[in-house]
């Protein structure tokens, strides 16, 4: 154990059925630091971050904390709050209908009455001490997103923590907020507290942390000082140069530029959740919007496909101007959408595999014209031949599939539609190799037999295999458009930093 | 307030909390209509008898009114409470003619733990099925009612009035508030009269303020219904915490019997029929939400006396027909629904299913 | 749970009330092997039918058990519970009345024409509910708090606050038995419901899209579904049942009294889906189980009617079985129940392997 060292995990392993989340990693934080973790999504960080919380329990590995001999035994969140690690979670912990005072307070206090004026003139005391501009008094449900973060960051300084976790704390908080909250951490910094910081936004990153480190696919790439890791390499390390693990891209297949006729067009498309943008996709072009989570890339495939509420732009449709405004129109103009959250907005999680993947088909069927149980059974039968998925039975929930076969299934559903346009997003976060080859390979097969697809993935890699245009967004603007020869690894990721090689 | 605390208070002075708001309101309104009753019926409504008649015949539905709120505010539901108060009814009244006779004041005092026991039962049973098997509460205190209706029922099918002495003198007992009466015809001053189940309901409501306001369990309940994972992230013990919640409203529809039982001292079956409904309508008007997390005894309080107005007005008015006064309960409902719905929405949130209602952790709205 | 697929794991949810509903005919059997005696005898007006307990249970739970369906429904949708079915039901029934009365005479036509205008004014009600649950995001029970609370009120006032009678054979023959046909009506008017159901998921797709809206909202709309025509759907379905049941009712006595007419079957409807297996919290449904619980309920208190049980105190059993269906059904009872069944069968080993790590 370094001697400045406030928390040091040494050997940490995780496994979950049928993924290794986290294998041998490790992790020291050092007493006044601000130190980022970062890697793309299945990186393991959120596993790293539930471990050391006590959310999950380490298969093996250790954990020694500062002051405490041996291993910390952290088994559930309330060890961790004991052991002096503290955790602001992207979505708020505290209770909306409280006052700011009152969660500073509730569930630490022994006495079996409230003291309010005490509770108040302390946490008075506290946010005038760390510049947060709330009242005591306030409740919290008035007061904006990124005070409810730091009020939440100021109870955790209040019960002594020697290690406080940021888990995408600027997700939801604009620029003068996160300025805000980037003061109050160098202020905690100062004051000896450890900061865990975990964001997908890289400005942020060189903006206040000390020390960066990078996980990959369950694995540790490295620890580096912040300075002497430049944008492009930390990207270059989030989403791996190494190509070797996986088949070259002769094996996939032959990328599709499409036919010379536009397929879907978008101008000045905007909803609530996107600022407008154009679009264009030809007939059985596979393109992709591409740029690090939170760069906007997922809410402006949402708009095209009418998912959040459409706000402005117009839309022609093999020429035609068409109006889309929710998900019914899209799919009425032959558009799917496989949604990037599987768990939240693609799997029906009660309803057995066959009634997810001919969920979307029977929409578009119409509400008067119900399919039959032999024919649903054909439909599933087949797709679950085609794309291999592995199930028990048709009737099994989909909630008891893998990730990666509850992938397939939603992405069934849409197949089985027979769209025109198909826009995946995500669609393999979260799956094993052998299936993200296979949807690789789907993708290029649909494309060949003239359908458009929009891809969306984390993993750079994979859109240089399947996409022949990639579509950059930084900061939910679109900053680039790359093709051709474009097309490598460096080029877009130089893009992604938008910093100079 | 002093001085100096009111210029604190000017300085900071926060807006209204949406509960806050939803209790003004309903305070307004009840001021409101008891305004107009004054003007426009007359009679009755002008002498400050009024009020203490609504005090005195509602004793027990503003307890369990207080009784929902607690459970509510927590994002739960308890619809035993009007048959809690049917079994504890008939359950004293028996007792009361049995032995207690010859035991004279003791009598009255066992009678009281009686009720306040039957009440604890129902709250600790439930409690324990909603909490740590977590059941829906719906079905458990739906089945709740049933027992205690059931139960009332196998102890006596005929009413029971109650023959003692002890207990009688103490139904007659009013306290005298001269200052508040009025003159009769014959120049004698009738003082306005409360009984003792008004006192008890009015302390009640006081007691639960204080204890929800600064009892560090009445607000793990509001943190409990305000956000459950929160509340457990904040280091609250959840099932500890709901369980009791059930518990004290238990206690208090026991409670609630005995108050019944001092205002019309005799067990019947069909005491206190659907008053649950009422209870629930009561918290509403005063600004307790379903979905949890929200709401104020001295609202439900309120809530109470407007539901208890109308039916006054309507008893007095040429309306007087069971089936206006009903829908004037529904249409007050529906006013206050909306309204809440209203308010909720213009602060950007939806009215949301309480927790309990959700069995699948996948299921986001 | 990778072994061989149960015997019992097809019947799902209906397990436990499927158990249920089996230990009580055991129990009767036990008790009274003549308790499921089936005789003929000819009633008053003439007509042979079917007697004995088990005609009685099936006859008298036709209301509940066409309600339970409907309550199926809005519950899968809206994960809530409409709990003003009584009370709409007896403006349902007050409707009908004053259709027929009208009408003047009653005939068949008048009768049909009395069903689908009361069935048209129950479909208003209900989707006022459902308009308050599906476009104004009122919770399902507090909505419905509203017509619960008044719509007996209306139902009093529609008639003019008056209990009015039908003296009819037909109407006799819709309450009773028809002419030549040994089993009572009202069995037919459940069958008559489950197969109008049966037939709109038949030509519609309201089961596929009851059942995803209810587990998933969101994804549901990203599927092109409309969450909200899909609720007001079920409340409209939901009316259908409640005029039929109300028709039933009247009916059954030949008379409408807004007081007692489907008088507190809004809880035993919530029971039955519940029983049934059906989550409270909306999604998956299944119709067959809501129907088998209103049957159990039925079957409960007509063996403890059996048992000399006073009709008033039937309450307090009937809450003593429910709890103890619903603890069997509960998941944590459940979960628990499997992991002590598990330490009991492991317990050996584990305790040696523990004994090893120290």
């Amino acid at each position: 154990m370094q001697n400045d060292a406030v928390l040091t995990m040494r050997g940490i392993c995780k496994s979950f059925p049928g993924t290794k989340a986290l294998d041998h990693v490790d992790f020291t934080l050092r007493k006044g630091e601000i130190h980022a973790l970062m890697g793309e999504n299945g990186a393991g960080k959120s596993t790293l971050i539930k471990v050391l919380t006590g959310v999950y329990e380490k298969d093996s590995g250790s954990i020694q904390m500062e002051g405490i001999q041996g291993d910390a035994h952290i088994h559930s969140p309330q060890d961790a709050q004991k052991a002096g690690i503290s955790t602001v979670y992207q979505e708020i912990t505290l209770c909306p209908n409280l006052t700011v005072a009152e969660n500073m307070f509730i569930g630490r206090t022994a006495s079996a009455f409230v003291h309010w004026k005490d509770y108040e003139k302390r946490t008075d005391g506290i946010l005038q001490s760390l510049g947060i501009p709330a009242r005591a008094k306030q409740e919290l449900s008035r007061c904006s997103l990124a005070v409810q973060q730091m009020v939440a960051i100021a109870r955790a300084v209040d019960m002594q923590c020697k290690v406080l976790i940021l888990d995408e704390p600027t997700s939801s908080l604009d620029e003068k907020e996160v300025a805000m909250l980037f003061d109050l951490m160098r202020d905690l910094k100062n004051r000896g507290v450890g900061i865990v910081f975990v964001t997908h936004f890289l400005e942020q990153v060189y903006e206040v942390s000390d020390r960066i480190t990078v996980l990959r696919n369950g694995e540790l790439v490295g620890e580096y000082p912040a300075a002497a890791l430049p944008q492009v390499e930390l990207v270059a390390k989030m989403m791996g140069k190494d190509l070797n693990e996986l088949e070259d891209l002769a094996q996939v297949g032959q990328k599709s530029l499409g036919s010379r006729e536009t397929l879907y067009e978008a101008q000045g498309l905007s909803s609530t959740e996107s600022r407008p943008f154009d679009f264009v996709i030809r007939q059985g072009e596979v393109n992709g919007f591409t740029g690090l989570l939170g760069s906007g890339r997922s809410e402006s495939v949402r708009a095209i496909f009418g998912a959040d509420r459409v706000t402005g732009g117009r839309i022609k449709i093999k020429g035609k101007p068409v109006r889309i405004t929710r998900p019914h129109d899209a799919m009425k103009h032959g558009i799917g959408y496989l949604p990037e959250d599987r768990k939240r907005d693609g799997i029906i999680a009660d309803l057995s595999v066959r009634e997810n993947i001919i969920l979307a088909m029977q929409v578009m069927k119409g509400f008067f014209h119900p399919m039959s149980r032999s024919q649903m059974e054909k439909f599933a039968d087949e797709y679950i031949q085609a794309l291999k998925i592995k199930t028990a039975s048709q009737d099994t929930p989909i909630r008891s599939l893998s990730g990666g076969n509850q992938q397939k299934v939603i992405l069934a559903r849409w197949l089985l539609t027979h769209p025109d346009y198909l826009i995946l997003d995500e669609p393999t976060r979260g799956i094993d190799v052998g299936t993200k080859l296979e949807i690789q390979k789907l993708v290029l097969k649909l494309a060949e037999e003239n359908m458009s697809v929009t891809f969306i993935s984390s993993e750079i890699e994979e859109m240089l295999r399947v996409c022949s245009r990639l579509i950059v967004m930084r900061d939910r603007k679109i900053v680039g458009e790359l093709t051709g020869n474009e097309l490598t690894q460096s080029q877009v990721m130089k893009t992604i930093a938008g910093g100079e090689l | 307030m002093t001085t100096v605390s009111r210029a604190k208070a000017e300085k900071h002075r926060e807006p209204l909390t949406d509960a806050q708001l939803l209790m003004t309101i309903s305070i307004c309104i009840f001021a409101a209509m008891y305004a107009m009753a004054m003007l426009l019926m007359g009679g009755g409504f002008r002498k400050a008898q009024m009020v203490f008649d609504l005090l005195n015949d509602n004793a027990y539905l503003i307890i369990i009114a207080c009784a929902l709120t607690v459970v509510m505010i927590g994002g739960g539901i308890n619809i035993s409470v009007g048959g809690v108060i049917g079994l504890t009814v008939m359950a004293c009244a028996i007792f009361l003619n049995s032995s207690g006779v010859e035991n004279g004041p003791i009598s009255v005092t066992l009678t009281l733990l009686l009720a306040l026991g039957i009440g604890l039962a129902f709250g600790i049973l439930q409690g324990f099925l909603v909490s740590y098997l977590e059941i829906q509460p719906f079905i458990v205190t739906l089945a709740g009612m049933f027992l205690a209706r059931g139960l009332t029922t196998m102890l006596s099918v005929n009413p029971v009035k109650v023959s003692s002495q002890e207990f009688l003198s103490i139904v007659q007992t009013k306290i005298l508030i001269p200052w508040l009466g009025y003159t009769a015809k014959n120049g004698n001053l009738i003082p306005a009269k409360m009984e003792i189940g008004a006192l008890v309901a009015l302390v009640t409501v006081i007691f639960m303020y204080l204890f929800l306001r600064y009892a560090r369990l009445g607000r793990h309940i509001y943190a409990l219904g305000g956000n459950q994972q929160s509340a457990l992230m904040l280091g609250i013990n959840v099932r500890r915490t709901r369980f009791l919640s059930y518990m004290i409203s238990g206690l208090l529809s026991g409670l609630a019997g005995f108050v019944f039982l001092m205002h019309k001292p005799a067990g019947n079956a069909s005491v206190a029929m659907r008053s649950e409904m009422d209870a629930i309508a009561a918290s509403i008007i005063g600004g307790t939400l379903l979905t949890g997390g929200m709401g104020n005894v001295i609202g439900t309080f309120f809530g109470t006396m407007i539901l208890a107005t109308i039916q006054k007005i309507i008893a007095l008015s040429p309306l007087n027909q069971s089936w206006w006064q009903e829908m004037a309960n529904g249409a007050l409902l529906g006013f206050f629904i909306m309204l809440q719905s209203i308010v909720l929405s213009s602060r950007g949130k939806k009215l949301r299913l309480p927790a309990w209602l959700k069995i699948s952790h996948q299921k986001t709205d | 749970m990778h072994g061989k697929k149960k015997w019992y794991a097809s019947l799902g949810q209906l397990l436990i009330p499927l158990v249920a509903m089996a230990l009580l005919i055991l129990f009767n059997l036990l008790r009274d092997p003549g308790f499921f005696s089936i005789g003929l005898a000819t009633n008053s007006s003439g007509n042979r039918v079917l007697t004995g307990n088990i005609i009685s249970i099936i006859d008298s739970a036709s209301e509940l058990a066409i309600i339970s369906m409907g309550m199926t429904l809005v519950t899968a949708a809206c994960g809530g519970q409409d709990i003003s079915v009584g009370a709409v039901g007896a403006i349902s029934g007050a409707v009908f009345v004053k259709v027929l009365q009208a009408m003047g005479s009653i005939s068949v036509g008048s009768v049909l024409l009395g069903l689908l205008l009361c069935c048209l004014a129950t479909i208003l009600f209900k989707l006022f509910n459902g308009t308050l649950v599906a476009v104004f995001h009122i919770q399902p029970m507090i909505a419905t708090l509203i017509l619960y609370s008044c719509g007996r009120s209306i139902a009093y006032w529609i008639n003019g606050d008056a209990t009015p009678q039908l003296n009819s054979p037909i109407i006799s023959t819709i309450g009773m038995t028809l002419p030549g046909i040994p089993v009572p009506t009202p069995i037919f008017a459940v069958i008559l419901v489950g197969l109008l159901l049966v037939l709109v998921f038949r030509l519609t797709t309201t089961q596929l899209y009851t059942q995803t809206v209810g587990i998933n909202q969101g994804a549901a709309r990203l599927n092109g579904i409309h969450p909200t025509a899909v609720k007001l759907l079920s409340f409209a379905l939901l009316g259908v049942c409640v005029s039929v049941a109300a028709v039933t009712g009247v009916c059954r006595l030949g008379q409408l009294n807004h007081k007692t007419l489907l008088a507190d079957i809004e809880m035993d409807a919530i029971l039955a889906v519940a029983i049934g297996g059906n989550s409270l919290g909306g999604g998956r449904f299944r119709l067959s189980g809501s129907i088998l619980g209103a049957y159990i309920i039925q079957m409960l208190t007509t063996t403890l009617y059996a048992m000399n049980v006073a009709p008033v105190n039937v309450k307090a059993y009937k809450a003593v079985v429910i709890i103890i269906i619903v603890i069997a059904g509960s998941p944590v009872v459940k979960s628990k129940l499997t992991a002590l069944w598990a330490k009991f069968r492991t317990g050996k080993s584990d305790s040696i392997r523990r004994k090893e790590a120290d």
